[in-house]
């Protein structure tokens, strides 16, 4: 499992419109996307993010809309996973849909540029730089079995439906 | 087994009984979608080899977050929709037409007792009608539009007890910001809610509509309103929790004293009484959305703003819920009131609600708006401020030049 590196904001309740603003998703392009990602919070989060990085976040993490491209903004910036406390619903499902895992830890002590692993499977995060794991919420099964098809898109083409 | 109003209606569509956390995988009665998420779930369609739709009387394609198109981007995004649907026989409601969630609800796409997808995060305001709609997002839609069908975790439900009688000029609006401040907006985080009592016992169906729809800003899964006293223009079966169904939070309210209730800015739950906010200046006054913009609402709007004239450097912009109730306030005269009190009318759709086109405010600009977010950046500018409250003191503040309440 390879170490990657966290981007943290400890905030609670960021919406989809921070992650990304409805006036940047009129697009099917990813790329202008990821450009924009989180930009009203931290203008220079695109820049930032090198590929397979982690984000990290408070609590009720992408409230707000249903927009898919938050998730998927996220994703094509090159974040490889999310923690946070809790999620808000939509974004949980929609992120597992587009194949972009989220996990929800109640209690870790991870800073910005920590070096860290995930094993999701078994829901355990491991923080290299300060030498401590933290047990994150189990996922239903359902959830676990189409990210592990790599989204819904390639579940439903291996099943051909709801199994 | 004792059940809630969620656990019934999954039961009825996965064919179990089933209770809360259980993972069941449901048959669907309708999906919808907006110009805002159609175009990824059509792509997601036809990456999933989606070659026809389930049941293609039971899809909706809706142009109303940007219509009409504002730039060549979104152009081509609906006439991607427009394509679609014609090639696949499914009904579109073209630039106009109105906002989803109302149409829906006009045309009896979804009914009492069904189990319903939109890929919209206010699809919740369909538990007015007693349905069980929840918000989805597009590639969940695609599966659904390929399968007919979706998995779902069986919420848990917290039961919301309203009682006494609003006091003149307080409404559903005032009630739901008031029952934000008390839960939070994450209060209901993945649960589903039921509303009941007298005082949600006796709203018209636009009032549970409002009730309903900002029980999405509650972070619930759903929002369940008892059908007690609903009225329809059609016959339906209603759906009752059974007297010891298990929930997880019942709390119940007596709101005959509430006082008009107003969100600040940036989030829904920020919510004060009007009076906190005497002296707030507003440049900016907005009636619209899928919470407040229907007939009673634009009647509330009337009855502030018959005979007057906004004030000085106030603009006030509405755009109706749908056509048909442009066309219905039209016939009544409520149009011509507000227009001539100084009103601009746009197409009806979401507007300038989520800040992709229309109306978007300037910087350190002041709004008071109907509608039900006003997270930064909502409207489409970080800077502005915006505030959340009654179509009635949307109109009185736009009358005033500040946050008021109306006479
Ligand atoms: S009116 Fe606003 S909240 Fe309602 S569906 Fe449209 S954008 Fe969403």
């Amino acid at each position: 499992m390879h170490t990657t590196t966290a981007h943290v904001y400890p905030i609670d309740n960021i919406d989809t419109d921070r992650i990304i603003p409805g006036k940047y998703t009129k697009t099917l392009d990813m790329s202008a996307l990821a450009s924009h990602v989180l930009e009203d919070l931290d203008p220079d989060f695109a820049k930032k993010v090198q590929t397979g990085d982690i984000l990290v976040a408070g609590n009720n993490f992408g409230c707000g809309s249903s927009r898919e491209q938050a998730p998927i903004a996220i994703k094509a910036a090159g974040i490889s996973v999310v923690v946070a406390k809790t999620f808000a619903r939509i974004f949980y499902r929609n992120a597992i849909n587009i194949g972009l895992p989220v996990i929800e830890v109640e209690k870790h002590n991870i800073q910005s540029g920590d070096s860290i692993s995930i094993d999701l499977e078994n829901g355990v995060v491991t923080n290299h730089t300060r030498n401590e794991t933290y047990q994150a919420t189990r996922m239903p099964q359902q959830m676990i079995d189409i990210l592990n098809a790599g989204g819904l898109v390639n579940y439903l083409i291996q099943h051909g439906d709801y199994v | 087994m004792k059940q809630t109003i969620s656990e019934k209606i999954i039961s009825k569509h996965t064919g179990k009984p089933v209770k809360a956390g259980d993972i069941a995988i449901v048959h669907v009665d309708g999906v919808m979608a907006t110009d805002a998420t159609s175009p990824f779930a059509i792509k997601a369609f036809r990456e999933m080899g989606g070659k026809k739709l389930w049941d293609s009387k039971k899809v909706s394609l809706i142009i109303d977050h940007a219509s009409p198109a504002p730039n060549e981007t979104v152009a081509n995004l609906h006439k991607l929709m427009r394509d679609f649907s014609a090639e696949m026989g499914c009904r579109l409601y073209d630039i106009g037409e109105g906002i989803c969630h109302q149409l829906m609800v006009e045309d009896a796409h979804v009914k009492p007792g069904d189990l319903f997808l939109g890929a919209d995060s206010h699809t919740p305001t369909y538990g007015a009608l007693n349905a069980f709609a929840i918000g989805v997002g597009s590639t969940d839609l695609a599966a659904t539009m390929l399968t007919g069908k979706t998995w779902l975790k069986v919420p848990k439900s917290i039961k919301l007890t309203i009682n006494g009688e609003l006091r003149k000029g307080v409404t559903a609006k005032d009630l739901i910001l008031f029952l934000l401040k008390e839960l939070g907006v994450e209060g209901a985080n993945y649960q589903a809610v039921e509303f009941t009592g007298e005082t949600i016992q006796h709203m018209t169906l636009a009032s549970r509509m409002v009730i309903a729809n900002m029980s999405s800003e509650m972070g619930a899964k759903t929002g369940l309103v008892d059908p007690t006293g609903l009225e329809l223009w059609y016959p339906f079966e209603p759906t009752f929790a059974d007297k010891d169904a298990e929930y997880i939070r019942e709390l119940s309210f007596d709101v005959s004293a509430l006082r008009p209730q107003i969100a600040k800015p940036h989030s829904p739950e920020n919510v004060v009484a009007i009076d906190e906010l005497k002296g707030t200046k507003i440049n900016y006054a907005f009636i619209g959305s899928c919470t407040n913009t229907r007939l009673e609402d634009l009647h509330a709007a009337a009855d502030v703003l018959k005979g007057k004239q906004l004030s000085n450097g106030v603009r006030l912009i509405i755009a109706p819920a749908s056509k048909r109730v442009f066309n219905d306030a039209l016939k009544d005269g409520t149009i011509e009131i507000l227009s001539s009190a100084g009103a601009t009318f746009i197409t009806s759709g979401c507007g300038p609600c989520v800040g992709s086109h229309l109306g978007v405010p300037g910087d350190g600009e002041v709004v008071i708006s109907s509608t039900n977010r006003n997270f930064q950046g909502r409207m489409g500018n970080p800077k502005a401020l915006v505030y959340l409250g009654s179509p009635a003191v949307v109109a009185a503040s736009a009358l005033a030049g500040e946050i008021v309440e109306p006479e």
